[in-house]
């Protein structure tokens, strides 16, 4: 049995308040923790298999050339040492996300420093990592390598005018003209980058760290020339990927292509060094934000321009503008993406692309602005809500941005004024608070997943989408059990393996929302063949804890069953229901700082952040996934910066001791309110994603909290305490 | 020439190289323990050897002769999990879990540490005994890097494990 919808329509039948089990949105224990907690929960690095060999891979000292001979007899002779790989199928950079096909090949043209070209296989690891070291290279230069962006030529990615926005800035009662830059991001998933993979002359399996296995597949075998059914991924537990694993990695191919020379299983698992220095950036960006407004602070015009970079042959620019196009209002409107071509590693999806670094500039010009105004800001920011999308004219689906500043202002207990800075202080510590807005683009794909009702009174879902933290085990199991009357102990979701069927990956806050649909579907096509067997209709049927109830009768869901279990295939779609509406998740950010006065160091000493995500799944991995994407804001805004050594292109910071990623100290308690919403055109469970939002734009709240304590407005992410001294008035 | 680790005995391994790490997760097959960085950086490989927290990727394994190890298996299994682990599941203080076994081995010396009196970067008085306050707990978890953010639920569970113990 299968059931198939392509959503052209919303779904306002909100089909899950109807159901009686009581469990959907409920605060509820993830379903793996205890594996997860006890160290029991096995990641693609710690599969074993019999006659396992260990590689490692040899990176490119160099930025631009090709390898001309590896000297592979500088190795073989050392102990343990049985293969080095540097077949023309190894691919030099990641897939991007759901490209559904092989990346840039041959690794042997590197196109960037400590690009991987060969893979050195020993019988253990540190066999495999003495003799990498020690792999001798030839390699010649291939021509230029430009490395700055701001030098380097550009392409147009994407434009929208509407009116004129140069006109509309010269009549405009108040203007605000800034220029902001943000620095180059990490994924930084803990887990780092690592496949196990084994060939038995006809299938390769493969346990790896991934995100989107239905796309992984189809990378693995367009790379190794293979069919799409040789190729079995397995993946269930993923120690966070956040964009980093959304494609297929190096260390893949690798392995897969060792495992198949050698015919024995190949383990490699990249260092932390060689995630930072070959995995994907979010690019770094200088962000162009005009804003006309007249007397009462309504905009006339709204403009942003940015420049973002990545290497030649790579299609992705990080979507800087993608929640400006509708924001906020403005006639006359200017939007514009560049992409320079220069060689740093692959640019791509690091969570939240677009607007994790596209927000806060907006939402720094609309402080800049409110002041100008003599306006508190979040009354300037309520004046300029769009009834529609300022360009195309769609209505929104639904958008909760006014409540969430209006809710999240009270439970913050924001002070309605117009900013003035330098209020409080407390010994050498300016205090201060700041606001923004949150959106975040909605996004649902095309996804697939099984339910099986069984006699014993359980149900078990499977589908190859992943749980990467981010509570897929968790929500599917309340979807499942609100569904089928069954509380979600008695759900068995399993994940993660291209045997199940496939699912719409982790990425792009899309998962809830499509697999989450798919399991739906799965459970109405159940509902009503138990409907149908009892010969009453879908809407007379009540399923709670293991009963099947309509008016006038009550029996037990395996006395339905026939001691035989029943199985059905959701299919969920994507139709015109996104396209004929913005659909969009909205939030707002409240934050309050302390800055030194003499340092410029910054503290954030607390956030309230209120967000509107739809349908609420689970209000326990729903809550924990804002408070992750808030700490994500508190390091995008004060200490997050990939830095790029200027004459070589080498990344500079390549580890965790140099690259920081916030650390419990910088994390304040965090306030994270959930606005009831009911989201028709998103998904048919009504739910938009969540994994994203709580990074999109909070980091500009942040910023507007060091004007409000300090007096410094900084023009550069991350404000680092030499730029807020720098920015800072005099005393 | 042994190692115990969680009570079982375990033969040095036979290459030097071989960090502790590598060898609970490889030799011992106790994979509960994570590689995150393999530089001390992260917090991820942190173990308990005579019941004090180390970065256990930051020590050779042959060092190690004698010494009694607590790795994350040691604290409590599936059927009887020990109370730090149970409140980190109570408070969600994990989302992909890779860095959690780490986090709760860290967790459940530092409690020992601020009980014996041991002063941090956020103690006020160094005279008294430093108190059990979110600020002391931060500063002291603060090799443990969690990148999902789970950090307010991490200091929760934390506190509720304190607070009983108290």
């Amino acid at each position: 049995m299968s059931v198939h919808l392509k959503q052209d329509k919303p779904d306002t039948r909100n089909v899950l308040d109807t159901m009686a089990q009581g469990v959907i949105g409920a605060d509820l224990p993830r379903p793996e923790g205890l594996i997860k907690v006890t160290g029991t929960a096995i990641y693609a690095a710690e599969y074993r298999a019999d006659g396992m060999l260990e590689g490692v891979l040899v990176t490119a000292p160099v930025v631009r050339g090709e390898i001309a001979s590896i000297n592979e007899a500088s190795v073989l002779g050392m102990p343990g040492v049985r293969a080095v790989i540097s077949d023309k199928r190894m691919t030099g950079r990641p897939a991007q996300g759901t490209a559904g096909e092989a990346p840039f090949q041959p690794a042997r043209e590197v196109c960037y420093w400590g690009q991987p070209v060969a893979l050195v296989v020993a019988e253990t690891f540190e066999q495999a990592r003495d003799a990498a070291k020690r792999l001798a290279l030839d390699w010649h230069g291939t021509g230029d390598a430009p490395l700055d962006p701001e030098a380097a030529e550009t392409e147009k990615d994407e434009s929208t005018r509407k009116g004129d926005l140069a006109h509309a800035m010269a009549e405009a009662a108040h203007t605000v003209d800034v220029t902001i830059t943000t620095e180059g991001h990490a994924s930084a998933a803990m887990e780092p980058h690592a496949a196990l993979a084994q060939w038995d002359g006809r299938t390769l399996t493969v346990h790896a760290s991934l995100q989107m296995l239905k796309y992984n597949r189809a990378e693995l075998a367009d790379s190794l020339k293979l069919e799409e059914e040789q190729v079995r991924l397995v993946s269930p537990y993923v120690g966070g990927g956040f964009g980093s694993k959304l494609g297929i990695s190096q260390e893949v191919v690798a392995a897969s292509l060792a495992a198949m020379q050698l015919g024995r299983p190949v383990r490699v698992v990249m260092s932390r060094q060689q995630v930072f220095q070959t995995i994907m950036r979010r690019s770094e960006t200088r962000q162009r934000i005009r804003l006309a407004a007249d007397a009462e602070g309504r905009l006339t015009g709204f403009g942003h321009e940015a420049l973002v970079s990545n290497l030649p042959g790579e299609d992705f620019a990080e979507p800087v503008l993608q929640s400006s196009q509708f924001l906020y209002g403005g006639d006359n409107r200017l939007l514009k993406l560049d992409l320079a071509r220069i060689h740093r590693m692959t640019a791509g999806s690091v969570r939240a692309p677009g607007e994790a670094v596209g927000v806060q500039t907006v939402e720094q010009a609309m402080d800049i602005l409110a002041e100008k105004l003599g306006m508190d800001p979040i009354a300037l920011r309520l004046r300029n809500l769009p009834d529609a999308h300022p360009a195309k004219g769609t209505p929104f689906s639904s958008r909760k941005l006014a409540e969430c500043l209006e809710e999240g202002a009270k439970a913050f207990g924001w002070e309605p004024r117009p900013r003035a800075p330098r209020h409080t202080r407390e010994g050498e510590w300016w205090i201060g608070t700041g606001v923004a807005s949150a959106a975040r683009v909605h996004a649902v794909v095309e996804a697939k997943a099984r339910v099986t009702l069984r006699p014993d009174r359980t149900a078990l879902v499977e589908t190859d989408m992943t749980d990467i933290g981010t509570g897929t085990y968790t929500i599917l199991g309340q979807i499942a059990g609100e569904m089928l009357g069954l509380m979600p102990d008695d759900i068995d979701v399993r994940l993660g393996d291209t045997d199940f069927p496939p699912g719409s990956g982790s990425g792009g806050s899309w998962g809830a929302p499509s697999c989450g649909s798919a399991v739906f579907l799965a459970c109405e096509g159940l509902r009503k063949d138990i409907a149908r067997r009892l010969d009453i209709g879908t809407d007379d049927l009540t399923l709670k804890d293991g009963l099947a109830r309509w008016d006038g009768g009550e029996t037990a869901l395996a006395d339905i069953l026939g001691g035989e279990p029943l199985d059905c295939i959701g299919h969920f779609e994507p139709g015109s229901s996104i396209e004929d509406a913005t659909v969009s998740s909205f939030g707002a950010f409240f934050a309050e700082v302390a800055v030194n006065r003499w340092t410029g160091e910054t503290r954030v000493r607390r956030m309230t952040g209120a967000f509107g995500i739809g349908r609420v799944l689970s209000a326990r991995t729903a809550r924990s996934q804002c408070l992750g994407g808030m700490t994500w804001c508190i390091g995008n805004a004060l200490t997050e910066s990939l830095m790029f050594d200027p004459v070589d292109g080498h990344l500079a910071n390549c580890d965790l001791a140099e690259y920081h990623v916030p650390v419990h100290r910088d994390v304040p308690a965090l306030e994270v309110l959930l606005l009831e919403e009911r989201d028709a055109a998103a998904s048919p469970i009504q739910a938009k994603g969540v994994g994203e939002l709580g990074l999109c734009g909070g980091a500009g709240a942040i910023a507007n909290a060091i004007y409000d304590a300090c007096g410094a407005r900084v023009f550069a992410y991350p404000m680092t305490p030499d730029r807020v001294i720098a920015a800072m008035p005099d005393i | 020439m042994a190692i115990s680790i969680n009570g079982q005995d375990y033969p040095l391994p036979a290459d030097p190289r071989t960090s502790l790490l590598d060898f609970l997760r490889r030799e011992a097959g106790l994979t509960g323990t994570k590689k995150g960085c393999d530089h001390g950086q992260c917090g991820a490989c942190t173990v308990l050897v005579g019941g004090v927290r180390i970065n256990s990727c930051l020590s050779l394994a042959v060092t190690h002769e004698g010494d009694e190890v607590t790795t994350i298996e040691g604290l409590g299994t599936l059927a009887a999990p020990g109370a730090m682990q149970a409140a980190f599941v109570a408070h969600d203080g994990f989302q992909c879990g890779y860095c959690t076994p780490g986090q709760i081995c860290s967790a459940t010396a530092m409690l020992q540490e601020i009980a014996a009196g041991w002063p941090s970067d956020a103690t006020e008085d160094l005279d008294a005994a430093p108190a059990l306050t979110d600020a002391e707990i931060r500063e002291r978890m603060s090799g443990n890097l969690c990148r999902c953010g789970a950090y307010p639920n991490i200091v929760a569970a934390i506190r509720d494990v304190a607070g009983a113990e108290a």
